[in-house]
């Protein structure tokens, strides 16, 4: 090879890579949620005493990667930083919540001021609460606007650590016509009705589209497990994981469900269910490749959005629970939080003002399908019509909790314990050996503690 | 914190020349040269030294430390205490771990095997002359200029049960009767799939070097010899290629056998398909624990040296 060949071709063999690499972050990023632009982002209440304060200063967001969140975080900071003159980088964390834990994790333990605010789970305020910047003498009064529970979780020994954001909880999301289609006239309330009904829906759609499957979820061996398996385990009558400060996942109720659900990988759940995110229930459930799908509420949003193909086909309800117990929904959500090393904390706190503000929440849930945490904007007419699950009956399910209030700093620990041996039951192993496992371990965590 | 693995480069850069018995005696007699010049040699090699100290012996060393405590990760939880040689009695007992040291060679051993004999055969192609050879060289190493994340986030959706391209190629072409989860039922195949399709062109790179140093006229004397064309690959090519080919086997074992990205893209934490470097970096930054992952990480080193010694041994065997 001449020298200036070589040079050519290895020219070709990175733009190549690069092409190939641009073309998976496209793909993506690719998701459309519905209508951000008929909804323009709300203005900047008192924009211009905050641009005479702090305008030129520069703030990280870590924002959210799930659904249309990317683009809403786009949206809301690009109005923030036009009225204000602060210019805001938004960085999308990584899709499954225990990776993004330990992202913030290694920021704060590296006192790093790269990131100003972060978007934190439900269960984390605990664990990164002396890292994070208390809220209460600028934002005390705002966040009375917002449910008091939710505030509860957030202060941390009186200290507000974090603002709520937008709330979560488990629903099922069903195809109206293909329930019409088999003769059903309403959707499952038990998990073995859903079970029967998946897998006729199933056998009949499977003629003509061989990726048809029934029923999908989170399956894949991360946080969002924990929060699936939760909600199976509560609405059979298995308790709560934790109950009293005692590890209680292995009861025999636990088992049977947990059983149940593990028949159906690979019959009325597509086997690699145990892989599945968000994002892949999503992808499934509004490629119209299943019928019924437990998401969060935002996946109405992308569903009833252009692009989607079952627009106008699909429903939500309440999920099934077990023969012996009643619905519930696992309690997610996010909050914003200030990080104690950021160099630009009160413009940082104006931006957090913003986010956390009735309109933003308002718009969020119009046009993202988030639930609010401010109780006026949940019950608002217009979020209403276009968020179902909003409706008393979906949003008065009764709410189950993850552990995080007796594992505190260990809560992340914990959940991989959960959901690495739910996830593995559902690869297989019967439930009976693999629950004392994870019994013996969380009494052991709960012990350290 | 993190964990380090021996790496050839360091072990060559503090390597000094070991002076021979001519050079002792003229020290001893003191040739004012030779001093000037060994005070020279240390002097020039002092910010290598101080570098490698810095970036892999003070970590190291700091990793071995800490792997006596029972530091938490979020500082400040805990306070940190000496725990002598509890984390690594917790070690022995611990199964997620010995299960990832069993998968990890596994996957090296078939990865290493097959990018071996796919890279010799590749190289042996592109070494003989065709027309378009340059285009062929520069093509075959598209897949290693793909940063590994990106090709197992792709692969990883190519092999996906609703939209993957392979199980729609393979029911069109009634393979399969239905789409397959690739990932759950062979999580083991396809993970090394990936690890071969992104690898074999690096090895093949390396191999291709190697044969490109052996001389022609070798192969024209063995031709008038009489020589076929397996004889002159066993007696010429593969006796002189022995030095690229071990190369590239302690290249590519140290990277299976360290290996994180592809795992943690295709599984996560699912149990039983977790790299060691898996369970050690979610011990240290998603359990919190720096104390045992650093326990973990040393025995990971230790592991991993355990296979240099044996290659470096296998040399000096061949060697002699």
């Amino acid at each position: 090879m001449r020298p200036r060949s070589l040079v050519f071709w290895a020219g070709v063999v990175s733009l190549l890579a690069l092409l190939v690499s641009l073309s998976i972050a496209t793909a993506a990023t690719n998701r459309s949620s519905r209508a951000t632009a008929s909804y323009p982002a709300p203005p900047v209440p008192g924009a211009a005493a905050i641009k005479a304060k702090y305008g030129g200063q520069s703030i990280t967001f870590v924002g959210d990667s799930v659904g249309g969140g990317h683009q809403r975080d786009l949206a809301l900071a690009k109005k923030f930083s036009q009225q204000t003159g602060i210019k805001v980088n938004v960085v999308p964390h990584p899709a499954a919540s225990d990776a993004a834990y330990s992202q913030l994790a290694r920021a704060f333990s590296a006192k790093s001021s790269s990131i100003d605010v972060a978007m934190i789970d439900v269960v984390w305020p605990g664990a990164f609460a002396p890292y994070l910047v208390n809220l209460k003498p600028k934002l005390g009064a705002q966040s009375k606007l917002h449910a008091a529970g939710i505030v509860a979780n957030d202060t941390i020994n009186g200290k507000l650590v974090a603002m709520p954001w937008f709330g979560d909880y488990g629903i099922l999301y069903y195809r109206t016509d293909l329930l019409k289609k088999y003769g059903y006239s309403k959707p499952p309330t038990t998990w073995s009705q859903l079970f029967q009904m998946a897998s006729k829906i199933q056998a009949g759609e499977q003629k003509t589209n061989a990726s048809f499957a029934g029923f999908v979820f989170q399956g894949n061996a991360y946080e969002g497990l924990t929060c699936n398996a939760l909600e199976w385990i509560a609405s059979a009558g298995g308790g709560h994981m934790i109950d009293n400060g005692k590890a209680t996942i292995n009861n025999a109720k636990a088992a049977q469900v947990l059983d149940a659900m593990r028949s159906q990988i690979g019959k009325t759940a597509p086997r690699g269910v145990t892989t599945y995110q968000e994002d892949q229930t999503e992808h499934a459930f509004d490629n119209g490749d299943a019928a019924f799908a437990r998401n969060w509420p935002y996946q109405y949003g992308i569903g009833a959005g252009a692009g989607s193909k079952v627009k106008g086909k699909f429903s939500v309800t309440v999920l099934p629970h077990g023969a012996s117990g009643k619905p519930v929904g696992t309690v997610g959500g996010w909050q914003l939080a200030v990080s104690k090393f950021s160099k630009h904390k009160d413009a940082t706190i104006e931006f957090v003002r913003y986010m956390t503000s009735p309109a933003v929440e308002k718009f969020d849930a119009i046009t993202n399908s988030n639930v609010p945490t401010i109780p006026s904007v949940a019950k608002d007419k217009a979020v209403v019509r276009t968020n179902p699950y909003l409706k008393p009956a979906i949003a008065s399910v009764a709410r189950v909790t993850r552990p995080a209030k007796y594992l505190k700093t260990h809560y992340n620990e914990a959940s991989k314990v959960i959901y690495q041996g739910i996830n593995q039951i559902l690869n297989g192993t019967p439930a009976k050996s693999v629950l004392p496992g994870i019994q013996a371990k969380l009494n052991q965590i709960l012990k350290e503690k | 914190m993190a964990c380090h693995s021996p790496s050839l480069s360091t072990m060559s850069s503090v390597a000094t020349p070991a002076p021979t018995g001519e050079t002792t005696r003229r020290r001893r007699r003191g040739t004012k040269l030779q001093r000037r010049q060994t005070r020279l040699a240390w002097l020039l090699l002092l910010p290598s030294l101080l570098i490698v100290a810095f970036v892999a012996i003070y970590p190291l060393g700091k990793t071995v430390y800490q792997s006596f405590t029972n530091q938490e990760f979020l500082a400040g939880i805990t306070p940190t205490k000496w725990v002598g040689l509890d984390n690594y009695h917790q070690l022995l007992h611990d199964t997620i771990f010995r299960d990832s040291v069993v998968l990890t060679i596994k996957f090296t051993a078939i990865t290493v095997t097959i990018e071996f004999a796919l890279g010799l055969i590749i190289a042996l192609v592109v070494n003989s002359k065709f027309k378009g050879r340059g285009v062929m060289r520069a093509i075959m190493l598209v897949p290693w200029a793909i940063p590994t994340v990106v090709a197992a986030k792709m692969w990883l959706w190519m092999l996906d049960d609703t939209f993957g391209v392979i199980n729609d190629l393979a029911l069109r072409l009634h393979l399969i009767s239905h789409s397959q989860s690739w990932i759950t039922v062979h999580p083991l195949a396809a993970v090394s799939a990936v690890d071969i399709w992104k690898t074999v062109p690096f090895v093949a790179l390396l191999l291709l070097a190697g044969l490109q140093v052996i001389p022609e006229d070798l192969y024209e004397a063995a031709a008038v010899d009489g020589a076929n064309a397996l004889q002159q690959f066993w007696r010429i090519t593969f006796p002189l290629l022995r030095p690229a080919i071990l190369v590239v086997l302690i290249f590519r074992s140290l990277d299976a056998l360290r290996v994180y990205d592809v795992f943690a893209v295709f599984f996560g934490n699912r149990l039983g398909a977790q790299s060691m470097a898996v369970v050690a970096q979610g011990t240290i930054v998603q359990d919190g624990h720096v104390g045992y992952g650093a326990a973990l990480c040393v025995a990971i080193f230790l592991i991993i040296s355990l296979f240099v010694v044996i290659y470096v041994t296998v040399v000096r065997v061949g060697d002699d």
